[in-house]
């Protein structure tokens, strides 16, 4: 019984993560409906990033990380304003062929630069501590950190959505571009803020994806089906709806794992078709669409 | 100096020409009507004058500086707001949301603010958490008046706005036009509803087919005029 609690437990950490992965993609497609195919990669991209930092600075990953936030968000605002604002229109292929081709670019050039060599984001020993909760069950520093750090992210992209001036401006856009237009709003500024608020959440995600495994320039794409399915799990244009996207995801790969360690990855895309079948809008959709 | 005044404006879809040459003007404090048919270019004409419709250049001055040629969220800044055809409130938005946005980004301020809205339409006050798009017609025209307002335009430019609504729906909000105007924002009336603009403007300009047909103060026409100009008989 305990170890399925842990399993249990282990998978809603693992969640997470996943929800960290998505919530960039998911905050994207909410206020733009633009799909980024770059997203796994732009993770692995920052983690890059926060790698070189840490090594010029002699910092830890920690400090690097808070280095990269804001060149990130640079890079995400300077992207969406003078490229992929120009991919959005009536027509859904552009952005994708664009951030399907950002993917590729990203890809090789880490490749050209830091070769095929596994990378690691190593934090002073913490990855391999844990607090014990008694009767055999542990969580790690790491993934109860990561666990916060996805919460924290998503108080805050609400608290940005439904609180703030930019947050209206967002969902307004969102609603109505042309309308929005007409009340002094500039579609590209907001678009490009949009996709830099994205960008951080990517540095964060990258942060622990980077610690909690091994990493190469190729290893994106798989990071991006995870991010999808937490996206339409949960429900598209809804950030609680990722969270528990990536919950649901991460627990149906442990408890997939527990049953037998073949099983991980394929329990987590069976209860993805399953959602699909069942709920094919997310369990929690936006209301207005 | 009039405070709006096109010259000559032309636009096109396509091939298609949907302007040929229009002249107006709007002095400070005046209230003028748009009148004209489906079709005659009323919307075009204030898509153009919005920023909508880009591509107006010289042809659009405001207060005495061209800005035709600029985009539309730059021109609601200069102090000319739009209360849109089909009122287009935001439905992710709150009523007053929806009201606060007609401010976006903007500093400056003036008589209206959401207090002086909530007292032009006190109904709203109610409503405020409410989503835009569950209120009735009437009570969404009037957030649209109010998000339109909020940015203290100085001119206020209204599409159709008694479109769609109940006849005692329409009197409400036409009993708003005077408070407004008091208020110091000049507006132009864009009206299919001939008898209601022409009871409130103080000059009326009718379109057909994307031509001026008749100008002038409302008591100088008689019906006979105003049905040849409107329908061309």
């Amino acid at each position: 019984m305990l170890s399925w609690i842990d399993a249990i437990l282990q998978g809603v950490l693992l969640g997470g993560l996943y929800a960290l992965f998505a919530a960039g993609l998911s905050l994207m497609f909410g206020i733009m409906r633009l799909v980024n195919l770059a997203h796994g990669d732009l993770i692995v991209f920052a983690a890059f990033i926060i790698l070189v930092i840490a090594d010029l600075l002699g910092a830890n990953i920690f400090v690097a990380t808070a280095v990269t936030l804001p060149i990130m968000f640079a890079v995400g605002f300077v992207l969406q304003r003078y490229l992929l604002n120009r991919t959005l229109g009536k027509d859904i292929l552009p952005p994708l062929l664009v951030t399907f081709g950002i993917s590729i670019v990203i890809q090789n050039g880490l490749l050209e630069t830091f070769s095929a060599d596994n990378q690691r984001l190593q934090a002073f020993g913490i990855e391999t501590q844990s607090w014990s909760l008694g009767g055999g069950i542990a969580v790690g520093v790491m993934p109860t950190l990561t666990f916060a750090s996805a919460v924290i992210a998503i108080l805050a992209l609400n608290w940005i959505m439904y609180r703030t001036e930019l947050g209206r401006g967002f969902r307004a856009t969102s609603d109505d571009p042309s309308t929005a237009q007409l009340m002094g709003i500039d579609n590209h500024k907001v678009f490009a803020a949009a996709t830099g608020i994205a960008f951080v959440v990517i540095t964060l995600s990258a942060l622990y994806f980077g610690n909690r495994a091994q990493f190469d320039p190729t290893i994106g794409s798989f990071r991006l089906l995870y991010a999808f399915e937490a996206v339409i799990i949960g429900g598209l244009g809804s950030l609680w709806g990722t969270l528990a996207g990536g919950i649901i995801l991460g627990v149906a790969q442990t408890i997939g794992a527990k049953i037998n360690p073949e099983w991980q990855i394929l329990a987590g895309h069976v209860v993805f078709l399953v959602v699909l079948v069942v709920r094919p809008r997310g369990l929690f959709p936006r209301a207005v669409d | 100096m009039a405070l709006l005044e096109t010259h000559d404006l032309v636009a096109f879809y396509g091939d298609f020409q949907a302007l040929y040459g229009i002249d107006t003007y709007v002095d400070e404090g005046e209230t003028v009507a748009i009148i004209g048919a489906n079709g005659a270019g009323k919307s075009t004409f204030l898509h153009n004058i919005t920023g909508l419709h880009a591509g107006a250049g010289e042809a659009v001055q405001f207060d005495g500086r061209p800005v035709g040629h600029l985009p539309a969220a730059e021109i609601v800044k200069l102090g000319i707001a739009l209360v849109p055809e089909g009122r287009r409130l935001f439905p992710s938005l709150s009523v007053e949301e929806n009201l606060l946005i007609g401010a976006y980004g903007q500093k400056k301020t003036g008589h209206w603010t959401l207090e002086t809205i909530f007292e032009l339409f006190p109904v709203l006050r109610q409503l405020r958490r409410s989503p835009a798009t569950s209120l009735s017609g009437g009570q969404q025209q009037m957030v649209a008046f109010g998000r339109a307002l909020i940015s203290n335009p100085r001119l206020l430019l209204c599409d159709e706005v008694s479109l769609g609504l109940a006849p005692t729906v329409i009197k409400d909000i036409y009993e708003a036009l005077p408070v407004i105007k008091e208020s110091g924002a000049s507006i132009m009336l864009v009206e299919q509803d001939v008898q209601r603009a022409l009871g409130v403007a103080d000059r009326v300009y009718c379109f057909m087919e994307g031509r001026v047909t008749l100008s002038g103060h409302p008591s100088e026409f008689d019906h006979a005029t105003i049905r040849s100009a409107y329908f061309g008989t």
